[in-house]
C-alpha cells in the first residue's frame, strides 16, 4: 500500500510545525507552493500566518483555480486560524481583493478577538477528546456564523472555534502549536488519511 | 461542544507564536500609512511603523527614538495586518507606551539610540512579544533570556548591503550547527564561552535550533538578497530601506514577498527579479561611520 501524501500549504506562515505533526503521525507530507505540486496530495492543511498574504500568493503563483477545483473535487482540508479564514464561506474586514474559497459554511471576522495583546491560551472541550485541548489562539478570526450544515467541535464563549462539513475541518486557533496531536487525529480520521 | 474554562494572555506560547505565523513572510519598514497600505497590498505580512527608515536615520544623525503615536495610530488604522513598532534598546518606558497602543510586536532595537548601555529591556515584564537584533548566538540567547520571543540577525541597517546579514546569520546558524554536535561536558564551556545561560544552550543541542523564531535584518535590497539569507536559515525577512528607498517600490516590495516563499525556487526567482528597476543605492561597510550593529551587548 503506498502511504498517501498529506500537502501542507506553505507560501508563508506555521507550515512546519503542521508538517513535523504530521510526520509524527507517520503521514508523508511535502511543502506545497506551486499548482504541480498540489496536484498530487491527497489532502492539503491550510495553515496559520496572514491570510491577505497568501490569498495574493495564491493568486500569483498561479495556484487559485487549480485549488479551487481540487477542493471542489473533495479534497480534505485541515485550515488553522488563516486557514480557516481562506476556506470560510464569508470574510468581514477582509481587503477586498481577498479570496474566500468558500468550502465551509462560516462568516467569519479577521482579528476579531483584537490585537496581539489580546492573544491568549485557553483549555477547550471538544467534541470527540476525553480530556481538555489545550489551544492557543493568535490575532484569531472570530466565526460570526455557522450555516446548517456545519457542525460545531468546540466554542469559546459561544463563538464556534473548531467546525467540521465533510472532510474540511477548520480551527480558528493553532493545534499545531500545543504538543498535541489530537486534532490531526481527527482531521486524518475525517479525511480517510 | 462547549465552553471554555478561561484565557491566559501574554504567555511564551502566545507570544512567539505571532512569530511562527510570520515565517516565510516579509515584515517592511513603513514611514506613514501611505507606505503601509503599499506594504500591504505587495503581501508583507507586517509593517513595522518608524519616523524614519534606517538610511535616512544614518544620513541625518541626531538622537533616533520612538516614533509619534499619532503616526502609528495612523499606520494601525490603515492595515490589517500586525503593526509592529522600535523602542530604543534599555527604554522600558518607550515600550511601555507601545504595549499601551495595542503594537503587535516591539523592535528593542539598535537602529535607535540606546537609553541605557548596560541593561535591555525586562522583555518578561510585558504582554506584548519583542523581537531584539544579534550578531551571534550569545547575544541571542541573552535576549531570549530577557525574554525575546523572536531573534532577527542585526545586519547593517541601512545600507543596502547584505554582507554584514550574511555574517551575522553565518555565525549563528554555524555554532547552533556545532552545538548540535557537542556532548554535555563541551555545553558547559559553550555556555561559557557564549556568555549565555546554560539551559539554552542544552536546549540548542536537544533541538538543533534557536528556542524562537530566527529571521533576518539589515540591508536586504533585492529579491536575490531574500533568497540568499533565506537558504542560510533565516526563517522570513525585515526590509528596511530597501523598498521604499529603491526606484520602484510596489514592485520590490511585491517581489521580494514572492521570493520568500519562493526562495529555493530560482527560475520563479528569474521572474520576479526581472523588470524592477534599480534597488536603493548600497553603501559599502568600510565607509560607515557608525556601524548600528555595534549597538547592544
Amino acid at each position: 500500500m503506498v502511504t498517501p501524501t498529506v500537502g501542507v500549504l506553505a507560501l508563508q506562515g506555521a507550515f512546519a510545525a503542521h508538517a513535523a505533526i504530521l510526520e509524527s503521525l507517520g503521514v508523508a507530507t511535502v511543502e506545497v507552493r506551486t499548482a504541480d505540486q498540489l496536484a498530487p496530495v491527497e489532502g492539503l492543511v491550510i495553515p496559520g500566518g496572514e491570510s491577505t498574504t497568501m490569498s495574493m500568493l495564491l493568486e500569483r503563483s498561479g495556484m487559485l483555480e487549480p485549488l479551487r477545483q481540487r477542493l471542489a473535487d473533495g479534497l480534505p482540508a485541515f485550515g488553522t486560524c488563516a486557514g480557516l479564514i481562506l476556506l470560510a464561506a464569508e470574510i468581514r474586514d477582509g481587503r477586498d481583493d481577498q479570496h474566500a474559497l468558500g468550502m465551509i459554511d462560516l462568516t467569519v471576522a479577521r482579528n476579531g478577538y483584537g490585537r496581539q495583546i489580546d492573544s491568549f491560551e485557553s483549555d477547550l472541550d471538544v467534541a470527540g477528546l476525553d480530556t481538555p485541548f489545550h489551544a492557543v489562539f493568535i490575532r484569531a478570526p472570530r466565526v460570526e456564523r455557522a450555516g446548517d450544515e456545519v457542525e460545531v467541535l468546540a466554542s469559546v464563549d459561544g463563538d464556534p472555534v473548531l467546525c467540521r462539513q465533510g472532510a474540511v475541518l477548520v480551527a480558528g486557533f493553532h493545534p499545531e502549536l500545543s504538543d498535541d496531536d489530537r486534532i490531526h487525529k481527527l482531521w486524518l480520521a475525517d479525511a480517510g488519511l | 461542544m462547549s465552553e471554555t474554562t478561561g484565557r491566559t494572555t501574554g504567555t511564551p506560547l502566545v507570544k512567539r507564536g505571532l512569530a511562527e505565523m510570520l515565517k516565510g513572510g516579509v515584515i517592511m519598514d513603513v514611514v506613514n500609512p501611505e507606505q503601509a497600505r503599499i506594504a500591504e497590498d505587495a503581501g508583507a505580512t507586517s509593517v513595522m511603523a518608524l519616523e524614519r527608515v534606517p538610511s535616512d536615520i544614518r544620513r541625518d544623525g541626531g538622537v533616533s527614538r520612538m516614533s509619534d503615536p499619532e503616526m502609528i495610530q495612523g499606520i494601525q488604522a490603515a492595515v490589517s495586518i500586525p503593526v509592529m513598532a522600535k523602542a530604543r534598546i534599555g527604554h522600558f518606558a518607550e515600550a511601555q507606551i507601545l504595549q499601551a497602543l495595542g503594537v503587535d510586536y516591539i523592535d528593542e532595537s539598535e537602529v535607535l539610540t540606546p537609553a541605557d548601555e548596560a541593561h535591555h529591556i525586562d522583555k518578561w515584564a510585558f504582554t506584548v512579544p519583542f523581537v531584539c537584533g544579534a550578531t551571534n548566538l550569545g547575544e541571542a540567547l541573552r535576549r531570549i533570556s530577557e525574554g525575546a520571543c523572536m531573534i532577527r540577525s542585526k545586519g547593517e541597517a541601512g545600507t543596502g548591503n547584505v554582507v554584514e546579514a550574511v555574517r551575522h546569520l553565518r555565525s549563528i546558524m554555524g555554532d547552533i550547527r556545532k552545538i548540535g554536535q557537542a556532548d554535555n561536558a563541551e555545553l558547559f564551556d559553550w555556555a561559557k564561552q557564549l556568555q549565555a545561560p546554560l539551559p539554552l544552550v542544552q536546549e540548542i543541542a536537544e533541538t538543533g535550533e534557536l528556542p524562537v523564531p530566527m529571521f533576518c535584518a539589515g540591508g536586504i535590497a533585492t529579491p536575490a538578497d531574500a533568497s540568499l539569507v533565506m537558504q542560510l536559515g533565516a526563517q522570513a525577512v525585515f526590509v528596511g530601506s530597501g523598498i521604499f528607498k529603491s526606484d520602484e517600490p510596489e514592485k520590490m516590495a511585491a517581489a521580494i514577498v514572492e521570493a520568500a516563499t519562493h526562495y529555493r525556487d530560482p527560475e520563479i526567482l528569474v521572474k520576479v527579479s526581472t523588470g524592477l528597476g534599480d534597488a536603493m543605492k548600497g553603501l559599502e561597510i568600510a565607509s560607515l561611520e557608525t556601524k548600528l550593529a555595534e549597538r547592544g551587548w
